[in-house]
């Protein structure tokens, strides 16, 4: 009755399973090899540093599954499958083995009853995904940008799975039946039998050995479906966890890591798969379709032509249809243009850069280096949408995308509000402007938005009023200082930007300081990740923060009931992990606070910073305006922000949706600010 | 006495009302004797209307006139300047006159200003103002006409029509087209421009309106005095996000970058993203209730109020202008 | 097909002070950007577009200072294939027939099917160096295009007539087209792009190099004369307008007629 024991149409046991095995896992190696092929041709990308920090995010996200709970049933279901894997994948082993050998698979009472219990659960959690997605439709599940659906792949799997799981079941459950033998132990496996109980003896036979071999054939065809399906991610997951970037998010990646010289370049940015590096390709392979992604993006949100996860489906299926697994590679030339077919330009422009995406990816898949390599191409062949043309062409010859002149750039801190022009209280806020040779303690980048926009020059004084409160000696670049370059760098334009950053640069090399303090989370960014200053860089929020734990500060806290909540800036929140500075300060003036459900690592785009207030693209809503809508929900009169261009974006929102007497926007320097004793 | 030659042009078959401007500024002029130049096909009817005005019209009536052609009219035009010798010819600076201007001038070999607002002759010399650097400067210039006399492009508007001239008076003499010369362009046809996709960014008047405006059914006050202006309307942001108007008005950063002679600014506080959007030094009028909005910074004149009354009244006032 | 694109180095006034430099004639420039003129812009973007649809080899030109060499790298970068610098202390001064002579003698010996303008400089805003170039080489010449295209020895303008309206012209080649903003979406010039053309070789001619002399070009040969430039008078802030609604309104449009604006 065992398996191995059996002649099939004359050929013994372990021959037919000798030969099944074979040509599976010759078919698997033929597959994988044809998968390894592109990925050999990806462009470097240095990912086997770190190996203990690699190792632990293996732990924690890959077998860990941290990123999973963010979708309770989903993500429940995709532990208890995943877990499940990792049990049965020795039931798996020795079920092969049992081909050859009688007896291979018993290993044991003690892992018996754990994997009969084990492939209920997995068999459970399969009829609850096929029925939650049959009957319930989650919206995450379909991309309105999809142009073919991979929802089919999904029900082949779990019902591969299930298929596993009933055919063990049957395999155990009428060979119990056949001897009789009571197992209370394996729920599972005794259900089946006594299903099967008063069937006679041939029949059962049968059924035990037809079980036996439909589970192995299943387990090898599902081997060799997954690297031809989005489920390659069964294979590809962990290793995309092992080699995730572990720079910082804010962190951009250069445009070659073998080629520093962006003159030496044919060129610069991804034209095609294979400009991709390898990693990129892999994270590919990982996507898994779950749409975790683009149900964070507020680009998706808001009715702009990008998802995300389309990115990765489009991309694969470019893969698997250029690099097939029978026939020939296809010559790029004779591909549909990966930037701009593919991809449309306008997807790619539509992305804020705000990191959503990544921080919800279950597999560590990276968008925003990809959406910026594809852009340097863009920019490289000059197709750039004309309202970004003109603030980077003033960025090149002025500094800064407004256009407005470069020697007015340090007048923020004492505005010209009599219309003299002349040189007033220049220390109106406590800030100087260093000329070089000068030094101060405290260096204040202001960046363009705060130097030039009336609005933001009034948050900038107010960090200048916190710090004289404080008695700190600051000063800026003056009319030295040019554009960080952190939005033209993020949109592809990587040339100017290195050009801003040296100047901005030579300014900082000919004047002395000791720390260097922004009220704006871009230029906080780039600063740190970027510019390579030997000098500590703080948010303003973490220099409140400071300066109130360090008692620094008289604040007088004063008589307001309203209630604020807190909108995470991307920059400052999801690419630099501060979430609690500017918690802190709120608290500290003993302000009732609400959190908005998405808030800290979830917290949603104002609509983007710097440039993409240029830009023009197709939306059927405003991102500030979704965001000023989540504030009310969750019971918010002020929304306290960091940020200048959350500033500009959600006050605009507040003003477009007619909100003026309900709702109020203010910057934290300002809030501060307010609550300095006289 | 000072022979001034006025070359007449006309548009959708009527005459253009430059004829007249230039006539003013050829009366303008010490002793000045004002000739039109008319150029078309079958433009009796103008010609007749002109001897009320000059007192001698030269016609040109032909077929092959039918379409503006600078290149042609200048070949055209040639032997008549050489011809009569004037002290000035006056040409509008408008489209066809830009073609027609400079190839005039090279071919009659003869000085040619440009685009001029004002006009006045210093003993031979012929003195002119025109505007540079996108408007924000003025440049005095002059000219020595040749033995052709000079030529000066004169800017629509810069002049006022003459009251109503009386009754006849001038002469037409029929001219004809020089024999070796011929079109050396093929007219194809006219394109009427989709009126759903305005271009606001090319209009000389705009009327834009803001958020003072409060509802979407008020803003048929505001098409109702662009049109008895002339004018084309405007908007800010957030009257394009409520879906107000379409996105091609929309003036800002984030929008088009207009460069009019005149902005009509109607409850716009007056943004630095909007105003972004408005080059060229225009004539800014601003109504705004709130007169410590940024806009009463930038305008030259501001009136503070309400938009949904003055509007109404300010078409009235204009219409009843005639 | 070989074109011919005339540029322009212009300084770009937005957001800039404007102040008259003592000589009366020229503005102080410490603070000025300069770029390439808007219109001309459109006007390489429409060479390099005939250049890749059709085949032709397209000649950036320009007069000007050693720096006007900057419109002509940024020509190079966007698709031009060569650069012609026409630069001489003789130069200086010129009115738009003195530019327009230069432009000849430069390219009358050369070949040109199609030659491509800007309608105006947003500096001296003539609009007048097209027209009389034309003359010159003999040649048709449609202005203000807002579409063209070629077949042949045949170039087809969408080109502003009165009235607002547009007229579609054909014309045989050779000719010149000035071209009208909007044209086209003219690329995006990268630093990259620039730099990459940073060491190509542009030929400098002088006046003596096209026979041209004081005589014919410059400040002294011009027939226009630039007298003085001033700055047209501005109050600060708005003026403005009290009393009742009706008198506001009726000074309001006054002040609209006079500025023309009714």
């Amino acid at each position: 009755m065992n398996p191995a024991d059996q002649s099939y149409l004359g050929l013994p046991g372990p021959a037919l399973q000798a030969i099944l095995l074979a040509l599976s896992l010759g078919f698997f190696a033929f597959i994988m090899w044809k998968r390894i092929g592109l990925l050999r041709l990806g462009a470097p990308d240095p990912r086997l540093d770190h190996i203990g920090a690699r190792l632990s995010k293996l732990l924690v996200v890959g077998f860990g599954q941290s990123r999973q709970p963010r979708y309770p049933v989903a993500g429940t279901l995709h532990i208890l499958i995943f877990a499940g894997f990792l049990v049965l994948s020795i039931r798996s082993i020795t079920l092969i083995g049992e081909g050859f050998r009688p007896g291979f698979a018993d290993i044991g009472a003690g892992y018996a009853t754990v994997k009969d219990i084990t492939a209920l659960i997995v068999l459970i959690c399969c009829i609850v995904a096929i029925v939650r997605r049959l009957a319930f439709r989650p919206a995450r599940y379909h991309d309105r940008h999809a142009r073919a659906s991979h929802g089919h792949e999904a029900y082949i799997i779990l019902g591969l799975i299930a298929l596993l799981m009933v055919a063990d079941a049957v395999y155990e459950g009428s060979a119990m039946a056949l001897t009789g033998a009571a197992q209370p132990f394996l729920p599972l496996a005794s259900g089946a039998a006594s299903l099967l109980d008063g069937g006679s003896g041939g029949t059962l036979e049968t059924l035990h050995l037809a079980a036996f071999w439909v589970h192995n054939a299943a387990l090898l065809f599902f081997l060799c479906y997954l690297p031809l399906s989005k489920h390659f991610h069964v294979i590809t997951a962990l290793p995309n966890v092992f080699h995730a970037n572990l720079t910082p998010a804010g962190k951009i990646k250069p445009p070659r890591f073998d080629q520093p010289d962006l003159d030496k370049l044919d060129k610069i940015g991804v034209d095609t798969l294979e400009d991709f590096t390898w990693k990129h390709i892999l994270d590919f392979y990982s996507c898994t379709d779950c749409g975790r992604c683009s149900d964070h993006c507020p680009a998706y949100f808001t009715g702009t032509p990008l998802s995300p996860r389309m990115i990765s489906i489009k991309c694969r299926d470019e893969a698997y249809a250029n690099y097939p697994v029978f026939g020939k590679v296809t010559p790029t030339d004779q591909r549909a243009a990966l930037v701009g077919e593919t991809i449309a330009d306008e997807e790619l422009w539509a992305c804020t850069t705000c990191g959503a995406c990544e921080e919800a990816c279950p597999v560590l898949i990276e968008y925003v280096d990809k959406i910026v390599d594809m852009r340097r191409l863009l920019v490289d062949e000059g197709r750039v949408p004309a309202s970004l043309q003109k603030p980077m062409a003033d960025l090149e010859k002025r500094g800064n995308p407004y256009g407005k002149p470069p020697r007015k750039r340090g007048d923020w801190i004492a505005p010209d509000t009599d219309g003299t022009g002349e040189e007033s209280a220049k220390d109106g806020c406590g800030v100087r402007e260093l000329a070089p040779g000068d030094k101060a303690d405290y260096l204040f980048f202001t960046d363009s938005c705060a130097a030039y926009d009336p609005r933001i020059q009034e948050t900038a004084r107010a960090f200048g009023q916190v710090l004289k409160a404080a008695g700190a000696d600051v000063g800026t670049l003056g009319k030295d200082e040019v554009d960080s370059g952190h939005e033209v760098r993020r949109l592809g334009e990587e040339g100017l930007y290195e050009e801003l950053r040296d100047t901005n640069l030579e300014a900082m090399e000919e004047r002395s300081f000791e720390h260097v303090v922004t009220t704006d989370p871009h230029a906080f960014n780039e600063l740190t990740h970027a510019y390579g200053l030997e000098q500590p860089i703080q948010h303003h929020s973490q220099v409140m923060a400071q300066l109130i734990r360090d008692g620094r500060l008289n604040l007088q806290p004063k008589d307001d009931d309203r209630v604020y909540t807190f909108h995470d800036p991307c920059y400052l929140g999801r690419h630099n992990d501060e979430y609690d500075a500017p918690r802190e300060v709120l608290e500290g003036l003993g302000l009732k606070t609400v959190e908005m459900e998405r808030s800290k690592n979830r917290s949603f785009c104002c609509g983007g910073g710097s440039l993409y207030l240029f830009y023009e693209g197709d939306s059927e809503r405003r991102m500030g305006e979704v965001r000023v809508e989540m504030a009310e929900e969750a019971g918010a009169e002020v929304v306290v922000t960091a940020c200048p261009f959350c500033l500009i974006n959600l006050e605009d929102a507040i003003k477009t949706t007619g909100r003026e007497d309900k709702m109020e926007v203010i910057d934290l320097a300002e809030l501060v600010e307010r609550s300095l004793s006289e | 006495m000072k022979r001034i030659i006025v070359v007449v042009e006309r548009v959708n078959g009527e005459l253009n009302e430059t004829a007249f401007e230039l006539l003013t500024a050829a009366r303008g002029f010490e002793d000045a004797a004002a000739s039109a130049a008319l150029m078309g096909e079958s433009v009796s009817d103008a010609a007749s209307e002109l001897t009320r005005w000059f007192e001698n019209v030269h016609v040109y009536d032909d077929p092959s006139l039918a379409q503006p052609d600078g290149d042609y009219q200048s070949r055209v035009l040639k032997p008549l300047i050489e011809r009569e010798k004037p002290f000035a010819v006056l040409i509008p600076h408008t489209n066809t006159g830009m073609e027609l201007a400079p190839m005039l001038a090279v071919r009659a070999d003869a000085p040619l200003i440009a685009d001029a607002i004002s006009i006045e002759a210093v003993g031979q010399e012929i003195r002119s103002v025109r505007t540079v650097y996108s408007g924000k400067v003025q440049a005095r210039v002059s000219a020595d006409p040749t033995e052709n006399g000079a030529i000066v492009s004169v800017r629509p508007g810069a002049f006022a029509v003459p009251e109503a001239p009386p009754e006849a008076g001038g002469s037409v003499h029929a001219e004809s087209i020089p024999e070796d010369v011929a079109p050396r362009r093929q007219f194809v046809e006219t394109v009427t421009p989709d009126p759903s996709a305005v271009d606001i960014s090319q209009a000389e008047v705009l009327v834009a309106v803001g958020r003072g405006i409060e509802d979407e059914e008020n803003l048929e006050l505001v098409h109702a005095l662009a049109e008895a202006m002339g004018a084309e309307v405007a908007c800010t942001r957030p009257v394009v996000d409520k879906k107000w108007l379409e996105k091609s008005r929309q003036v800002g950063t984030s929008g088009v970058t207009v460069k009019p002679r005149v902005y009509l600014a109607l409850g716009i506080s007056g943004s630095f993203q909007h105003l972004g959007g408005i080059k060229g030094d225009p004539f800014i009028a601003a109504i705004n209730t709130d007169s410590a909005a940024p806009i009463f910074g930038v305008a030259d004149v501001g009136i503070v109020g309400n938009i949904l009354e003055l509007v109404p009244l300010l078409e009235e006032k204009i219409r009843a202008r005639g | 097909m070989e074109i011919i694109v005339c540029v322009k180095r212009v300084p770009n006034l937005s957001e800039t002070e404007i102040e008259v430099d003592r000589d009366g004639r020229s503005l102080i420039d410490d603070d000025l950007e300069y770029d390439v003129n808007e219109w001309d812009n459109f006007a390489i973007e429409a060479a390099v577009q005939l250049k890749e649809a059709h085949g032709a080899r397209v000649t950036a030109v320009t007069i000007g200072e050693e720096d006007a060499e900057d419109v002509l790298r940024r020509a190079l970068a966007m698709g031009a294939d060569e650069g012609l610098h026409l630069m001489d202390t003789t130069f200086d001064g010129s009115d738009a027939w003195g530019i327009a002579t230069a432009l000849h003698r430069a390219i009358a010996d050369r070949p040109h099917d199609l030659v491509l303008a800007g309608a105006i400089s947003s500096d001296e805003a003539r609009g007048h160096v097209g027209g009389m170039l034309a003359a010159m080489l003999d040649i048709p010449m449609v202005a203000l295009a807002t579409d063209l295209s070629v077949d042949g020895a045949t170039a087809t303008v969408r080109h502003e007539v009165e009235g607002g309206l547009e007229r579609v012209t054909r014309v045989d080649l050779p000719a010149l087209v000035t071209v009208q903003t909007g044209l086209n979406e003219p690329r995006y010039v990268s630093i990259r792009g620039i730099r990459k053309v940073s060491g190509m070789e542009i030929p400098v001619k002088t006046a003596a190099d096209l026979g041209l002399d004081a005589s014919t070009v410059g400040a002294r040969a011009a027939r226009v004369k630039l007298e003085e430039i001033f700055l047209p008078p501005k109050g600060e802030g708005a003026e403005m307008l009290d009393g009742d609604e009706e008198s506001v309104v009726a000074a309001l449009v006054d002040r609209l007629q006079r500025e023309g604006g009714l």
